[in-house]
């Protein structure tokens, strides 16, 4: 079996060091883009759900809307609008965050932001708002205040109850962020356009392209399988 | 008023090409579906693997990986098999492979991979004493899965269904990179040629939210009829 492997390798055109290191940088290129997407969008997520969940409409109106907006149209059109739009700001090229938004990087980078704290918020506060009723009640009589019973008992609550949807959001990011070939960014799906376009090979190109992304996602389900099971460890049987 | 520089009938046009396309690859993704589902639930080993490894597949792989492997792959295969044709038989036999035929297929076949799932809950939320009863009658095999099985089903899968279509309908966007010209392509070519992307993007992704509203309400409405006599809150 290795003996056809090399042979396979010694004959073949596209899958040179070359080629190789296209994917390579592309997979970095993608690997960066999703991992900080995800992380701004779960910073900013956790207060926003928070606010989301209050009573006052005036508080929660404009993070519900926002949230809609989001989740209602598609990342492509929100990433045009960012990629295309901010150079249209009037005055913008003139300031240093031009320097920062040229880069088709960073718009990609606030769009899928952007987009992964809307949905992100929602999966959060629909946790929130299922927390027993009783958990609540014993962390009053313990006489904790608001923010200590946040702290205290209903996020990492939440937290358990949210990280089954989240996980699915995650992989839904890795698989939404192939679009930011589309704005010249050559990530894993751009690194693979380019071979394609340079072998006219469409199956090697996107097929191994696809197996990266297959070895992504399963890497990913592994680590949330592992963070589940530690999560709900106290929900474990007896003795097991 | 909104002034779309002349553009409005072709963004109109664009919309009908959307709407289509969400229509016809949900209509092929709840056909697959429903086989994958029946499939995972038989007793046949081969249709069960060949119906985990296809559910696998497509939920590893990103959908604008895939339609650029369909419609560029496609287009090699026809090439190749027109060519393998002229030689064999000498008939001219040639087409382009057109990015609404990809479109559709990609993302029929993604979301027949997520409706699979939500079929084969749906079917086992169906209690077995229900498709005894069935039997205990005579009913066929056929005759059970048409008259029992189906129409109970119908309210577990209602709402993940719901919630394919709208994911769906968000991902017929991206047929616009493989050169179909919907709603989102013409924008583009506005927006470009116009250097005026707020005033050509917002209409679009107005629309685009229209449509996930409205279908919200519709399936609000569904699975209000669907449980009509059964007793909530228990």
């Amino acid at each position: 079996m290795p003996d056809f492997i090399a042979q396979w390798l010694d004959q073949n055109e596209i899958f040179t060091a070359m080629t190789i290191m296209e994917y390579w940088n592309g997979l970095v290129n993608t690997v960066q883009l999703v991992f900080l997407s995800l992380v701004i969008g779960l910073v900013f997520a956790i207060p926003l759900a928070i606010l989301r969940t209050s009573k006052n409409p005036l508080v929660s109106g404009p993070v519900w809307l926002y949230t809609y907006l989001f989740r209602g149209t598609p990342l492509l059109i929100q990433l045009y609008i960012i990629y295309y739009g901010i150079a249209q700001i009037p005055g913008i090229q003139e300031t240093f965050w031009w320097e920062i938004f040229r880069e088709p990087f960073y718009p990609a980078l606030l769009a899928f932001a952007l987009n992964t704290c809307a949905y992100t918020t929602e999966i959060i506060r629909g946790a929130i708002v299922s927390t027993p009723a009783g958990e609540i009640e014993a962390a009053k009589a313990y006489g904790m205040n608001w923010w200590l019973r946040m702290r205290r008992i209903v996020l990492p609550s939440a937290a358990r109850r949210a990280v089954q949807a989240y996980s699915n959001e995650v992989i839904f990011m890795l698989h939404s962020s192939a679009i930011a070939s589309v704005v010249t960014i050559v990530d894993l799906t751009g690194a693979a356009r380019n071979i394609y376009s340079r072998f006219y090979a469409p199956f090697d190109a996107f097929i191994f392209v696809a197996l990266l992304y297959m070895a992504l996602t399963f890497i990913l389900v592994f680590a949330f399988r592992k963070l589940e099971n530690h999560l709900l460890r106290h929900q474990r049987p007896v003795g097991s | 008023m909104l002034d779309l520089k002349g553009y409005g009938p072709e963004l109109l046009d664009g919309a009908v090409v959307t709407i289509e396309l969400a229509f016809l690859s949900l209509a092929l993704a709840l056909t697959l579906g429903l086989i994958g589902a029946s499939s995972k639930l038989s007793g046949n080993r081969l249709a069960k693997a060949i119906a985990t490894f296809y559910t696998t597949v497509v939920r590893g792989i990103p959908d604008l990986v895939m339609m650029l492997l369909f419609y560029y792959g496609g287009q090699v295969t026809v090439n190749m098999l027109s060519d393998w044709i002229w030689e064999a038989y000498e008939i001219d036999f040639f087409f382009q492979f057109d990015p609404f035929i990809s479109g559709v297929v990609t993302i029929g076949l993604i979301f027949g991979a997520y409706m699979t799932e939500t079929f084969r809950g749906a079917f086992l939320a169906v209690e077995t004493g229900q498709i005894e009863a069935a039997r205990a009658y005579g009913f066929t095999r056929w005759h059970t899965f048409r008259r029992v099985m189906f129409p109970q089903m119908l309210r577990h899968a209602l709402p993940g269904i719901g919630n394919n279509w709208q994911v769906l309908l968000k991902t017929t966007a991206l047929v616009s990179i493989i050169g179909l010209t919907d709603m989102v392509r013409v924008a583009e070519e506005a927006a470009k040629a116009e250097r005026m992307p707020f005033h050509f993007f917002i209409p679009v992704a107005a629309v685009y939210l229209i449509l996930t509203a409205g279908s919200e309400l519709f399936i609000k409405w569904l699975n209000k009829r669907a449980n009509v006599g059964v007793v909530q809150g228990s």
